[in-house]
């Protein structure tokens, strides 16, 4: 059977990534090729974290558990969130476990969006975000983010985007792919914002919230009293405490629209995976001192790798959280696309082009450096071999 | 200012990284790093550098034994005196105070068992103080001070995750 009038309009429309070319060669090389481009950590995930995934197995928890999630994983969750941002939200109907942050993308624009609904997406950023307001036949509006802002999202350029159609906002901080944080300070601007549009929601996503080498504590919109009921935080385990591959992300907002989202979850997903959820608790409670080791070992990636762009002689804003530098290549008088694919042909170093993360992306290049320190280093070596070479062969 | 115990962890897991290097990683200058370290030396905070080897893929031929002494303290020297006098013997490569069924744990390395034998009841044994000794030779070591020996894991990542 021939699907190609079958599949459904909206899915055609979203395309499978704006840097297929690349992805197709990189994997083509795979294993000659030293990977800075992955965007998960390169620790496995912490050992007692993980005797409780096999303690949780050992002991039987091979069933469903309930939709929103183990109640004794939730309390953990709302302990940990206490802990960390010293704000209380309730187990019992405030937090849904989610299976990793992306399903939570995904259960918000569903849970949100009429047909023709805008949602506001704070680029350049995380992939899904667009694609899922799109599934759910809503209207991505983009609101770009600069380099010369240090890619913070600025109020002004905020609400000029905001229409009577807005929905929801959606942004990511500490930002993949830039590296960008918001501060305290920053976040009181779009607070004000917010309190003008009483009617919009945000979606702060604050998967790398952990991953902050400027403030030891994160911060959040949640943290704001009077918006508290219209901010909707999508966070998880993968990124900070390293458990990409267990899954394991949740969701903390107002209860009725929690209660929304666990029916879809309830429907498509059932559960998230249980022997995971009992691992989150070991996480939760114990798991901040393997997150500062992880994170002080990142730090010094970080500043390899901006001394190393420095070196290169490449322009880029220093990343304060995250793992990623997000350097210019501009003025090399190549694409984001083409650097990549000669740097990873002549150099065998694979770095992402920054238009896969939104049009405002062009022009950079990510580098992840959740990667060994050696590969690195030589990584930065070559790169500055190969900004060489692009100037000399420009003159 | 430099973060000592920063600068400590970092060249403990790696003695290799020249002061540059530590000065990127802690976003110091190579200056405070060289002074930091000299400090560290003449406090006998930092007391050497060296390699971790693992001996067992190597020709050399050796034995490892674990002796736990029991002592009787000397008046006024404690147990100072006599873990002092064992290790002025080379082939003594640590000597810990420990709590517990005994009170000395020598890790001594040498030639062959019998080297190991003699050293016990010619040098340890007869020394005043001494109660008595017990022996535990090492078979296979899975971890040295911190580096396991023989990786399990691997990285299995993608080549590229957005």
């Amino acid at each position: 059977m021939d699907y190609s009038d079958k599949i459904s309009d909206v899915v055609k429309t979203v395309p499978p990534s704006a840097i297929r070319r690349f992805f197709d060669l990189a994997n083509e090389m795979k294993g000659e090729v030293i990977s800075l481009s992955i965007g998960e950590p390169d620790f496995v995930t912490p050992w007692s974290i993980r005797e409780a995934g096999i303690n949780s197995l050992i002991d039987g928890f091979t069933h469903y558990s309930p939709n929103a999630g183990y109640i004794e994983s939730r309390k953990a969750i709302c302990d940990y969130i206490e802990n960390r941002y010293k704000v209380k939200y309730s187990p019992n109907g405030e937090v849904l476990i989610t299976v990793g942050g992306s399903e939570g993308l995904d259960l918000v624009a569903r849970a949100l969006i009429n047909p023709g609904d805008e949602v506001i997406v704070v680029e350049p950023c995380f992939v899904a975000y667009k694609a899922t307001v799109r599934f759910a036949h809503g209207i991505p509006v983009v609101c770009e983010t600069k380099p010369e802002n240090d890619f913070k999202l600025q109020p002004e350029e905020l609400e000029e985007k905001i229409t009577d159609k807005t929905k929801y906002i959606i942004m990511g901080y500490p930002s993949n792919p830039t590296g960008a944080v918001m501060n305290r300070e920053d976040l009181v601007k779009i607070k004000d914002v917010l309190l003008r549009h009483p009617d919009i929601v945000v979606i702060s996503d604050e998967l790398y919230a952990e991953l902050n080498y400027v403030d030891d504590d994160p911060c959040s919109l949640i943290q704001f009293e009077e918006i508290r009921d219209r901010v909707i935080m999508i966070n998880g385990f993968s990124k900070s405490f390293a458990m990409t591959g267990w899954r394991l992300g949740y969701l903390l907002g107002e209860k009725s629209l929690i209660s929304a989202m666990t029916k879809i979850h309830q429907y498509c997903i059932m559960c998230s995976p249980s022997m995971g959820q009992l691992a989150i608790i070991d996480a939760s409670y114990n798991g901040l001192e393997y997150v500062k080791e992880m994170k002080d070992e990142y730090n010094h990636r970080r500043r390899v790798i901006i001394e190393g762009l420095k070196n290169a002689g490449l322009d880029c804003f220093t990343p304060a959280g995250a793992f990623y530098a997000f350097p210019s290549i501009k003025g090399l008088g190549l694409t984001s696309e083409e650097f990549c694919e000669r740097f990873l042909v002549e150099k065998h170093v694979a770095i992402v082009p920054g238009n896969a993360f939104g049009d405002c992306g062009e022009g950079h290049v990510r580098i992840s450096y959740a990667a060994s320190m050696e590969s690195i280093k030589t990584a930065m070596e070559r790169l500055a071999e190969f900004v060489k070479e692009l100037k000399e062969g420009n003159r | 200012m430099i973060n000592r115990m920063e600068l400590l962890k970092l060249i403990k897991n790696n003695a290799k990284l020249d002061p540059k290097e530590i000065a990127v990683m802690l976003g110091s200058t190579e200056e405070e790093v060289n002074n930091e370290l000299s400090a560290l030396n003449k406090e006998g905070i930092i007391l050497g550098y060296t390699t971790q080897i693992n001996w067992e893929k190597t020709e050399k031929e050796s034995v490892i034994a674990m002796i736990e002494v029991k002592l009787s303290p000397m008046r006024n020297k404690g147990y100072d005196h006599i873990a002092n006098l064992l290790c002025k013997y080379d082939k003594v490569a640590s000597c810990y105070l420990v709590s517990g069924d005994y009170d000395l744990m020598l890790i001594y390395e040498d030639d062959n068992l019998r080297e190991v034998a003699s050293f016990v009841s010619e040098k340890v044994a007869p020394l005043e103080g001494v109660l008595s000794t017990k022996s535990h030779f090492i078979l296979k070591k899975y971890k040295i001070d911190g580096i396991v020996s023989e990786k399990t894991e691997k990285d299995n990542r993608q080549t590229v995750i957005l």
